[in-house]
């Protein structure tokens, strides 16, 4: 029944998608601070992205929302535009996850090291830390070095990714899970050590304050800035991601993920192609951690424990592994369960026993269910959508097309010569 | 002065080190029939440290444990752990990674790994429903200790290795000597072959989570006999490890899964004593983790099959 | 080509649908958890609130709520809201509607920031008692001080936290450099040590700790034998603890946390180890007792927190608090309880210099930053240029066999 509707659903007609636009944002801004009108502004995206319309004015409406309407009457308000900010780091980190699972299909639970090179390289060199161990007293950097660094941050992500790619690729699936979890943990236990003999990372104290950015003098430092750089990024990895899908690069790697013996013979080489998407799906995380770093100001070696590489699985797998919208949706529910709903439950339960209403074991708290709910997740996923909330398509070739094409009606190549021969 | 500790390094090292072959154990004869790792092995493991655990202090705040035997009380704890997590492991098996036997492989794997942190909050939750916290203290059953002069052996320390000596050989003559242990090996060689011979492939993998759920689940009373506090996080990092020794030992081998579980509990052991000392503490015992996990890649950079295993050609 | 911008559509919606929910649950908060009618405003939330009509101001509290260390941070909270409840009426009569806005920061410095950024773009709310840990007080006091919101610490002790020259940061509690000299020139005057092991457990209040009394010990002649880390989380430490035999050291020194330290001692004293156990305050717990067992017995800890039932009048607020929150009284709670009144004269005096009306935050802050021996409930207030407490104590505390918490020795010199 419900597929029946669904192939049925043409989309919503434009008429609408334009008045649900025109409505919310107007109530938004003559009712300030208006949550339920905030919604609909927001939720006009996925209006918009179901509407039965041309891509070209798609797009266009979705480039207004985001970069005009919302900054313009959410922009004012730090608390949204952090979030907004929050889910887009981690939008960004499971696109570039998607690369490595997705695409290649390499379980990495390790990943949340190359975030951490990133966030440290930017972390070192803006604060005065560095002075530590490169002698001349030259640091702290000013905040225009951040847009090199985010460069920098790429770069020595993608460097971590091939060292630590070159001995851990040659073991595959299963034992890769374990050996890449493996590592991801020996890199935090080393920059959580590395404060002697010489102190580069300053261990456990962690590293502030960290520059924020500054571009012609302007000091970017409130969430409302930082919500531009990360789309500004995600656009980029999203680029590259729909680039790399079908590019001869891509195919090998989809080719490698379905089985590695046949796309072996077929002259992929194995090793260069894994380690190509270990250090691309690394440089995406190590862009991020330079704004991440400037975001927050600080950074300190529990922000990159297990967990964080766990939940960016979560959000590609639940999304759909190789599926771009798919790990999109999925890091976007995810951080949004993690940061926001559960917290949000908690405190109206605390509100609840502070009023008296019900009696709560602190262990009880909701806030605290991450990891059941992250594992409860996982198995339905695995058990009833193993692709995932929105599948990966696979290119098809249009069989009727390509019969029916210009090419087809003429014998060709050796049928020609036959055919010409009788 | 470094030398003199050396018999009591070796000493925790070895009892360590055994705990980590138990568990290993589990990890490998898994793999050895179904080439998957089953993730939740160390939650099973922390789940048998807690039932043990919640045995041993009901029994406590009846009054019934103080005249107990305390060989008979162990005997106890161990079999209740060990029927629980038996038929947790099998209940896992049937319910998140039988129904996902024949799709991609990282499917099932994700699946344990949902398992894992599934259990390690319903743990948490259990216990802190039941006690308002979430970690237990066990009583100790045995608390005399043995002195030979140049160490002294907890009395607890050696019966985890006494125990974990006895559960290898037990289950070194079940694989080998009986029927269903041959029906194992043979499902284990060739699935499609060994159920022409009519052997029951389900029910074998069944009896292989049965056994290797209990065995982790024996070793996590021992652990909680032998450190006496236990949380519903010691599985991750002790199945991680655990894993470890398999693959150094070779994984799908149980002679390599016994051998390097013991040599891993040795290099940590001396490693954590060592390391500060000898480098003048640059590198300190914090450095111990990233010492053993090193050893696993060196591992499997120059000998992938294991230190016991043997190197498989891959069937086309 | 057609397919990236369906893409890109995509990611847009997934990106907006999940700042829709949050934008929710944000404003479901600013609404103060009232039934603000389809949470069209926030101002009809504080509507609620009765005869007030000065306006609803909020004084939040940042601890962590949830996880291993939510009994400090509970404890805090509750003497924070326990002092707030007694003021209420008071306010009340001014015509200010005064509520607490308890914040779970998770001890997680991520969820510190983004709860800071909540709270400063949330014009009621007037002030911050908090953090617990440090790691997490550092980068959000960043945001407080963009937002000149006053914050005013029950616990942390690391030195950076007011030394980075933050106006809206103070702290009624004492320092790092202040803890750990005491503790080390109490181990060697009071406790006649001379040679001592330190183990830390790698953070940034466990290192922090460690090395300062390992300094104040290389300056007093003391001979450390070894300064080692550990593995938060772990259950066997045999390894380090053979190190520490080897070396047989009249005193371990451990900079971390109880459910570690309970296992050190414990198995330090089964590997036969005869000298003295210290700590900071992170050992300060009743649960500590339950970990090590017996071996608790003789272990020492330093805290920036006092015993507030030393003195009778102490003992009969205790009593009181008791009876009103029905939770047990941690060394916190009363820290809680202070900080939440420093914030609250500060509060009285502004709204009287802004004649009675709302004031602005800068206004609280300046007046909040301005207090002069202030007489808490049990320690005395007198903010310096940085923020910290002048009047701030160290305390030396014992646990006994026995005993179901540990007995107050004194104030350490």
């Amino acid at each position: 029944m419900a597929k029946k509707w669904l192939s049925s659903f043409k989309g919503i007609p434009l008429l609408i998608t334009l008045l649900w636009i025109v409505g919310f944002s107007a109530a938004l801004f003559f009712a300030e601070r208006s949550v339920t009108a905030f919604i609909g502004v927001l939720f006009s995206i996925i209006v918009i992205y179901y509407t039965n319309s041309q891509k070209n004015v798609k797009l266009l409406l979705g480039a207004l929302v985001l970069l005009v309407i919302i900054p313009v009457v959410a922009g004012d308000n730090r608390y949204y535009m952090e979030v907004a900010s929050q889910v887009g780091i981690y939008v960004a980190m499971a696109l570039g996850l998607n690369i490595v699972v997705g695409f290649a299909g390499l379980l990495d639970m390790g990943y949340v090291a190359f975030f951490a090179a990133g966030a440290y390289a930017y972390a070192i060199f803006a604060t005065s830390q560095a002075n530590e161990f490169i002698p001349g007293d030259i640091f702290p950097l000013s905040g225009e070095w951040f847009w090199p660094f985010l460069i920098v941050g790429l770069i020595v992500a993608a460097i971590f990714g091939i060292l630590l790619g070159l001995p851990v690729l040659r073991v595959k699936g299963d034992y890769l899970a374990i050996v890449t979890l493996g590592f991801g943990e020996i890199i935090r236990i080393i920059f959580n050590n590395l404060d002697k003999p010489i102190n580069i990372t300053n261990g456990p104290q962690g590293l502030t304050p960290i520059a924020s950015p500054e571009l012609f003098g302007i000091k970017m430092n409130t969430p409302f800035y930082f919500y531009f750089i990360v789309l500004v990024v995600i656009a980029f990895i999203v680029l590259a991601n729909v680039r790399f899908e079908h590019s001869r690069l891509g195919r090998a790697w989809i080719a490698i993920r379905e089985d590695e013996l046949a796309a072996q013979s077929m002259g992929i080489s194995l090793l260069n192609t894994k380690l190509t998407a270990f250090a691309i799906g690394a440089s995406f995380a190590g862009v991020v951690g330079v704004i991440f770093a400037a975001k927050q100001t600080f950074v300190d070696p529990t922000s990159f424990t297990l967990m964080e590489s766990i939940g960016i699985l979560v959000m590609v797998i639940l999304g759909g592994s190789g599926s771009i919208p798919g790990v999109v949706l999925g890091a976007a529910f995810v951080t949004v369960l993690q940061v926001q709903l559960l917290k949000e439950f908690s405190n109206f339960l605390h509100q609840l026993q502070s009023a008296g209403i019900i009696d709560l074991p602190n262990q009880l708290d909701p806030s605290k269910f991450q990891r059941f709910i992250f594992g409860l997740l996982l198995i339905l996923v695995a058990l009833y959508r193993p692709n995932g909330l929105i599948p990966a398509k696979r290119k098809k070739n249009d069989i009727d097309k390509i019969k029916n094409s210009d090419y087809n009606k003429e014998p060709q190549g050796i049928l020609a010569k036959i055919s010409q021969s009788k | 002065m470094l030398l003199s500790i050396l018999p009591q390094v070796l000493v925790d090292g070895l009892t360590l080190g055994f705990m980590y072959a138990v568990v290993a154990l589990g990890y490998t004869m898994v793999y050895g029939i179904l080439e998957f790792i089953n993730f939740a092995h160390g939650e099973i493991f922390m789940v048998g440290a807690f039932v043990g655990t919640e045995v041993l202090l009901i029994a406590d705040a009846m009054g019934s444990l103080e005249g107990m035997n305390p060989y008979f009380a162990l005997i106890l704890i161990l079999v209740v752990a060990m029927a629980v997590t038996g038929a947790l492991g099998v209940g896992i098996e049937r319910v998140a990674y039988r129904p996902l036997r024949g799709a991609p492989r990282l499917i099932p794997l994700i699946s344990a790994i949902g398992v894992s942190f599934l259990l390690q909050d319903l743990v948490r939750f259990t216990e802190a429903v039941a006690r308002n916290e979430f970690y237990l203290n066990s009583p100790i059953l045995f608390n005399g200790s043995v002195n030979l002069g140049i160490a002294t052996i907890p009395q607890k320390a050696l019966i985890v290795i006494v125990i974990a000596i006895l559960m290898m050989m037990i289950l070194s003559f079940f694989v080998n000597k009986t029927k269903w242990g041959i029906a194992m090996r043979a499902v284990a060689q060739d699935q499609s072959t060994a159920s022409l011979m009519t052997i029951n492939v389900d029910r074998v993998i069944m009896l292989t989570f049965l056994i290797g759920s209990s065995l982790g689940g024996a070793t996590g009373v021992l652990f909680a006999q032998n450190y006496g506090t236990i949380d519903p996080y010691i599985g991750f990092i002790l199945g991680l490890k655990a894993f470890t020794a398999a693959v150094l030992g070779g994984i799908g081998n149980l002679r390599g899964a016994m051998v390097g579980g013991v040599l891993l509990g040795l290099l940590e052991s001396l490693a954590g004593a060592y390391m500060g000392p000898l480098t003048s503490g640059a590198f300190g015992a914090e450095y111990k983790d990233v010492f053993t996990f090193s050893i696993l890649i060196l591992v499997l950079l120059f000998k992938p099959e294991g230190l016991f295993g043997e190197a498989v050609k891959e069937k086309v | 080509m057609v397919k990236k911008k369906s893409y890109i559509a995509l990611l847009s919606a997934a990106l907006a649908a999940s700042v829709a929910l949050t934008g929710c649950a944000g404003g479901s908060q600013n609404a103060g958890g009232s039934n603000a009618g389809g949470g069209t405003s926030a101002e009809q939330g504080s509507a609620s609130g009765g005869a007030a009509n000065g306006g609803k101001i909020l004084i939040a509290t940042q601890t962590p709520l949830s996880g291993s260390q939510s009994s400090l941070g509970d404890a805090i909270k509750t003497g924070a809201e326990y002092a707030l409840s007694l003021r209420q009426e008071e306010f009340k009569k001014m015509g200010f509607d005064l509520q607490l806005f308890p914040q779970d920061d998770q001890a997680d410095p991520k969820i510190g920031v983004s709860n800071a950024e909540m709270l400063i773009s949330n014009p009621d709310v007037m002030g911050v008692v908090g953090h617990l840990n440090s790691g997490v007080a550092i980068p959000s006091s960043v945001k407080y001080e963009e937002g000149k919101l006053v914050m005013v610490s029950p616990a942390n002790t690391a030195v950076t936290l007011t030394e980075e020259g933050k106006k809206t940061v103070h702290r009624i509690c004492a320092r790092d450099d202040a803890q750990g000299p005491k503790a080390a020139i109490y181990a060697k005057n009071s406790l006649g040590v001379k040679t001592a092991f330190l183990i830390h457990d790698k953070t940034a209040y466990g290192q922090g700790l460690a090395d300062q009394v390992k300094a104040q010990f290389e300056k007093d002649g003391v001979t450390v034998h070894g300064y080692e880390g550990i593995t938060q989380g772990e259950k066997d430490y045999s390894a380090v603890l053979n190190q520490v035999i080897a070396k047989n050291p009249d005193i371990i020194f451990y900079g971390g946390l109880y459910p570690e330290g309970g296992i050190l001692i414990k198995q330090a004293r089964e590997k036969g180890y005869k000298g003295y156990f210290m700590g900071g305050d992170g050992l300060d717990s009743s649960d500590m007792i339950k970990i090590a067992g017996d071996a608790v017995d003789g272990v020492v800890f330093t805290s920036v927190a006092g015993d507030v039932e030393q003195t009778a009048e102490g003992k009969k607020w205790a009593e009181e608090y008791r009876k009103v929150t029905k939770k047990p009284l941690e060394t916190y709670s009363v820290y809680g309880y202070d900080s939440m009144n420093v914030i609250l004269n500060g509060l009285e005096e502004a709204i009287k210099a802004n004649g009675g009306k709302k004031p602005t935050r800068e206004q609280v802050l300046e007046a909040v930053h301005n207090t002069k021996d202030f007489q808490g409930q049990f320690t005395k207030v007198t903010f310096d240029e940085k923020g910290d407490n002048a009047s701030a104590d160290v305390f030396i505390y014992k646990y006994e066999k026995g005993k179901d918490r540990s007995t107050f020795v004194g104030k350490a010199e």
